[in-house]
């Protein structure tokens, strides 16, 4: 699993089997300082509650798909999650 | 499996089902040499401390059967605590 900034939304009416009503968002993956890291991707938001501009975490490939409440659909990202705040022992915190 | 130092903490409220009430934390994914290496989110069941280091699980199947589930959106499970690497 790793950070993701969502930077927008996809929409998409013509859908394959499986992806209706799922929401999809562009999302930035980062490092952990939080910074760019790689190319942006279009991620299934499992958790439904994502909007812009949030801090997220997402899996990938097979777990993607497990995130969605139908078995196998052709997903390969989804956010799991929002980050309230991360504590790095390196920053001194 | 991967090595791995914890880094820190990851608190997130509002998530899958899967991961309400579960520990997040960061870890820097280390080669055995301690040359860092990228890093992942990982779900701890060892209850691992800052700045250790760990044995990550990081496949889908293994880790779901440490939870015991058929079906969930998890991948990188913290298995163990590493005393030495030698």
């Amino acid at each position: 699993m790793h950070l993701g900034r969502v930077i927008g939304t996809v929409v998409a009416t013509t859908r394959g089997p499986g992806l209706d009503g799922i929401k999809f968002l562009i999302v930035q993956p980062l490092d952990k300082h939080q910074n760019d890291s790689g190319s942006a991707v279009v991620a299934a938001d499992a958790v439904a509650m994502a909007g812009p501009g949030e801090l997220v975490y997402f899996v990938a490939s097979r777990e993607a798909a497990e995130a969605m409440p139908e078995r196998f659909v052709p997903i390969d990202h989804a956010i799991v999650g929002l980050v309230d705040h991360i504590t790095l022992a390196d920053d001194g915190a | 499996m991967k090595l791995a130092r914890v880094a820190g903490t990851v608190v997130s409220p509002i998530s899958h089902p899967f991961y309400d009430g579960q520990r997040l934390l960061l870890c820097d994914l280390i080669d055995p040499d301690g040359t860092p290496n990228g890093y992942l989110i990982a779900v701890d069941v060892v209850n691992a401390g800052v700045g250790e280091h760990v044995l990550i699980c990081d496949e889908g199947t293994s880790a779901r059967q440490i939870y015991g589930i058929s079906t969930g959106p998890v991948r990188s499970v913290i298995v163990g605590i590493v005393d030495e690497i030698s």
